[in-house]
């Protein structure tokens, strides 16, 4: 049986487990109505002309894990940022863990998904927001929305900002032979308020897990969001991540994402600017080896005057890994004053990794300023040597070359001791020790 | 009083096409249809070898196979293929000596034209081989050519005359299944032109042809077939216009270039076919397929100016096979009212060193869209592949639309690829900067405009780049807003 039919016939089994009276439930079986119809996306859509999921319909994943796991705290702590206090929403194996988990109600909800769309105290959110950004033709979106029963749910109302940033972690233990995940986020920031969130997907042994997420996130006027995803996962996990954020009037947002694992990593960033003078950044460095596969898709809608968005994408590929950028930028007719700025830069360090690039731009509106820009190449030799000459060994002054190339994206994270973490991470996946602190 | 914006805008869309006119020369018609009868009448007319006939239909079996694409970002009602007719050739055609024999009406037709075959004779140096309704016509400083031995004729003739040569590169670049107006091409080309550059020969003149569309319900299926031998050197250009017509005209042509060793083609084009009343109705199809094979060392340029056409689905291709070889392609292409156009070209580096150079400028107004889709595409094997584009779209007036798709695709880390790619208007600014000194709102557009088209306008030769100017004018002055 493939992956699809597996999926449909699953269905009826988490419809047995779920309140089906629930006004959600509509949207579920809708959802799956329209997965069942597009399937999974094949290399002929053009939106995944570079990445092909045929592997992973063939493995027979678990939908649902057969039992709760613990995990001791001193084993996961590595994947924390442990350096600040943070809340934490943490998942082990799709479920819940209470135990490593740091929640809260005070002044703001920063809770799960489960509660907010079971209890009726929420209901109203879950009413003017659960999936109204989300695709409903994209059919893995779809699949998410189907299945969508637990994730993060994070409101925060007007004027307020929760005191500290938000972790969002989920852990695959291994305990199935290969898992699917399908975890489903909402994150409300109301007029004014503001958050952080920082989000990791960790699978602990080589047993194959894929996941498919799904985040929906609504800023309304004047809030701030800031968004970090750490892909660092080993080589046998995949990741689908479907990111949609509606922005309001002079919103802004931030996203970045720090892709430096995972057998198969898809992006689907989509951000629309339902408003005014609104700033959308998205930032992205991709450090890739092995046989890796990242795809990153991003579109940025203008759909309103006067709106900035900013992309940056650096992306550094070795041995057999395949990097694919899809950057589009649409501007409607009424969009004017519109500036949009799209980079996408990359080196290729081996001969047989490859890169796939297409910036697209679709301009309706004259009065806008838009450009991208793309490129492919190699650290600069000159400046290689010139760091030779100063004593550097070649391989440090490489990496420094190479540091120095993400440093434009890490230089917007706010977060001080991520912004640490992260440089490990890249020092780490470079293969030195870059002999400063970082 | 001031020139006002509003005025500029209406006496634009008023102005009529203005090589809107019809020649009534009595044509040689085949009725609409297309089945295997039709493809064997067509090669029997051209009295065709039967290898060719075969080729035809082998190109026609495919075509049946084949759906028509429709990933490009162009939105028309597909043509009825059937309703078409395949072969159209003006009646009388008799080989002529002078010009005093040709048809004094085709001759008023081209003198409308701008183009007077008996000046350029004279004058520029440039041999016409003019295809009117897809049979050549007339054919100037053949003899001149002859003796460094260039072969320069139609298409049909060198089937003819040389049947080695066209058997042994027709379809080598573009294979007969390529795409779906490429296949259709193959099976049913009309004429077209044929030049041959011998080993070592640099072309004296540069090699023209104006392409006319002329009968009404007769599509124009070109087929052009350039071979530049070894460290040889051609400069080729093609030129179009075309009558006003309610219905679509459909044009699907195929262009093949072969440039061996050292060798060096230059491929120029101005495109102004009926592109459509204001109201977006009419206007000609061009679907063509261009595309270049270089050889080692070898350099192959397109440079193209796109003003006409309602619907334009065109991409001139390079394909650097050899090492060491170069690629260009600059583009112009103006589109207004409803006139869509989804143009590019495809770079792909096979070989090592292989450079390639893409500037592509749109222009857009009216309720026009205006894409640029490209492929920059370097395999493992082409070591230290260069290539740099840049892609700008200047929008005039909130109607329109301008689209870049471009597809990066390396697999060789020694590969610099740089691509740009902007949109903007003309600056409020600007304008007012030269209305200051005294230049009015419409000459300051033609200069912006000029000045953002240079760099294409500039590869052009001579002869054509003073045509172009005045096409950018006459398909854009005024509609700014």
């Amino acid at each position: 049986m493939d992956l699809k039919d597996k999926l449909i016939s699953s269905f009826m089994a988490f419809e047995n487990n779920i309140d089906v009276e629930h006004s959600v439930h509509d949207i579920r079986t809708a959802a799956m109505k329209n997965f069942e119809t597009r399937g999974f996306p094949s290399k002929k859509e053009e939106n995944w002309k570079y990445t092909s999921l045929n592997s992973l319909q063939k493995t027979d994943f678990s939908i649902f894990p057969r039992e709760e796991n613990t995990l001791e705290y001193k084993d996961v702590k590595k994947y924390f940022i442990h350096e600040i206090d943070t809340y934490k929403i943490v998942f082990v194996d799709g479920i819940y863990s209470s135990y490593l988990s740091e929640t809260t109600h005070d002044g703001v909800d920063i809770c799960l998904m489960s509660a907010a769309l079971t209890k009726p105290m929420y209901k109203q959110v879950i009413d003017v927001y659960f999936n109204k950004i989300a695709s409903k033709d994209e059919s893995l979106t779809s699949l998410n929305t189907a299945f969508s029963r637990e994730g993060a749910y994070i409101y925060i109302p007007k004027n307020k900002m929760p005191k500290k940033p938000v972790e969002i972690l989920h852990f695959a233990t291994g305990n199935e032979a290969s898992l699917m995940l399908q975890p489903r986020n909402l994150i409300v920031v109301e007029e004014n308020a503001e958050l952080q969130v920082i989000e990791r997907h960790q699978s602990l042994t080589s047993n194959e897990v894929l996941t498919n997420s799904v985040t929906e996130i609504f800023a309304a006027k004047s809030a701030i969001v800031d968004y970090y995803k750490i892909q660092n996962d080993n080589s046998t996990a995949s990741l689908i991540d479907n990111t949609y954020i509606d922005q309001k009037d002079k919103s802004v947002v931030k996203i970045h994402s720090f892709c430096f694992g995972g057998k198969l990593t898809r992006n689907n960033l989509n951000f629309y600017q339902n408003g005014e003078f609104i700033d959308s950044t998205l930032k992205g460095v991709t450090i890739l080896g092995e046989k890796q596969h990242v795809d990153h898709h991003t579109l940025v809608h203008h759909k309103q005057p006067n709106c900035e968005s900013h992309q940056d994408y650096k992306g550094i590929y070795g041995e057999n890994s395949t990097g694919v950028f899809n950057g589009k930028i649409i501007v409607d007719k009424i969009a004017q004053k519109t500036d949009a700025f799209q980079q996408n830069n990359n080196i290729l360090i081996s001969d047989k990794a490859t890169i796939n690039s297409k910036p697209q731009l679709e301009i309706f509106a004259d009065d806008v300023k838009c450009s991208h820009g793309c490129t492919i190449g190699q650290l600069d030799n000159e400046a290689l040597f010139y760091l030779q000459t100063r004593g550097i060994p070649e391989k440090e002054a490489r990496a420094l070359l190479m540091y120095a190339f993400a440093n434009n994206v890490l230089a917007s994270v706010r977060i001080p001791e991520l912004k640490t973490r992260i440089n490990k991470l890249i020092a780490k996946k470079l293969g030195v020790n870059l002999g400063f602190d970082l | 009083m001031a020139y006002t914006e509003e005025e500029l805008k209406k006496e634009l869309e008023t102005k009529e096409y203005e090589y809107g006119f019809y020649t009534d020369i009595e044509s040689d018609t085949f009725p609409p249809g297309l089945n295997e009868e039709v493809v064997i009448a067509i090669s029997k007319k051209k009295e065709e070898p039967e290898w060719m006939t075969l080729w035809r239909l082998e190109a026609f079996k495919y075509w049946k196979e084949m759906e028509e694409p429709e990933w490009a970002n162009v939105h028309y009602e597909k043509p009825d293929f059937q309703a078409i007719s395949y072969y159209s050739a003006p009646n009388s055609k008799p080989k002529y000596d002078s010009l005093d024999d040709v048809d004094p009406e085709l001759l008023d037709t081209f003198k409308r034209l701008g183009i007077s075959v008996d000046e350029q004779k004279k004058l520029s140096g440039v041999a016409v081989d003019i295809v009117m309704d897809s049979v050549s016509v007339a054919t100037s400083f053949k003899k001149t050519l002859a003796e460094k031995g260039i072969i320069f004729c139609s298409i049909s003739e060198a089937i003819r005359e040389h049947p080695e040569l066209v058997k042994k590169y027709m379809g080598s670049v573009v294979p007969k299944r390529d795409n779906f107006y490429a296949a259709l091409n193959s099976a049913v080309f009309s004429d077209g032109s044929f030049c041959y550059i011998p080993k070592g020969v640099r072309c004296p003149m540069e090699l023209s042809t104006y392409f006319r569309i002329n009968q009404a319900g007769t599509g124009q299926f070109e087929r052009t077939l350039v071979i530049a031998e070894e460290g040889s050197y051609v400069s080729y250009l093609e030129g179009c216009t075309a009558p006003s017509r309610d219905e679509n005209q459909l044009h699907a042509a195929v262009v093949e270039l072969v440039a061996m060793d050292d060798a060096e083609i230059k491929y120029s084009t101005v495109q102004n076919w009926f592109p459509g009343n204001k109201e977006g109705k009419g206007g000609v199809f061009n679907f063509v397929t261009k595309r270049g094979l270089c050889e080692k060392n070898a350099k192959i340029s397109w440079t193209q100016v796109e003003t006409g056409s309602a619907v334009t689905w065109k991409y001139p291709s390079c394909i650097l096979k050899g090492d060491n070889s170069i690629g260009e392609f600059y583009s112009i292409a103006v589109t207004n009212n409803f006139q869509q156009a989804d143009t590019g070209t495809k770079m792909v580096h096979l070989g090592k060193n292989t450079r390639s150079t893409i500037i592509s400028k749109g222009i857009s107004a009216g309720k026009s869209q205006n894409s640029y889709r490209g492929l920059v595409q370097v395999h493992s094997r082409a070591d230290n592949a260069r290539n740099f584009s840049q892609c700008d779209s200047l929008l005039m007036g909130n109607e329109c639309g301008a689209h870049t798709f471009p597809y990066i695709e390396a697999k060789n880390p020694t590969a610099m690829i740089e691509h740009e790619a902007t949109t903007s208007k003309i600056g409020e600014d600007q304008i007012f900067y030269c209305n200051q000194r005294g230049i009015n709102t419409e000459k300051a557009i033609a200069l912006i405009v000029n000045g953002f088209s240079k760099e294409v306008l500039n590869k052009l030769p001579m002869e054509f780049a003073v045509e172009a100017q005045k096409l950018l004018e006459i398909s854009l002055e005024g509609s700014v807003g």
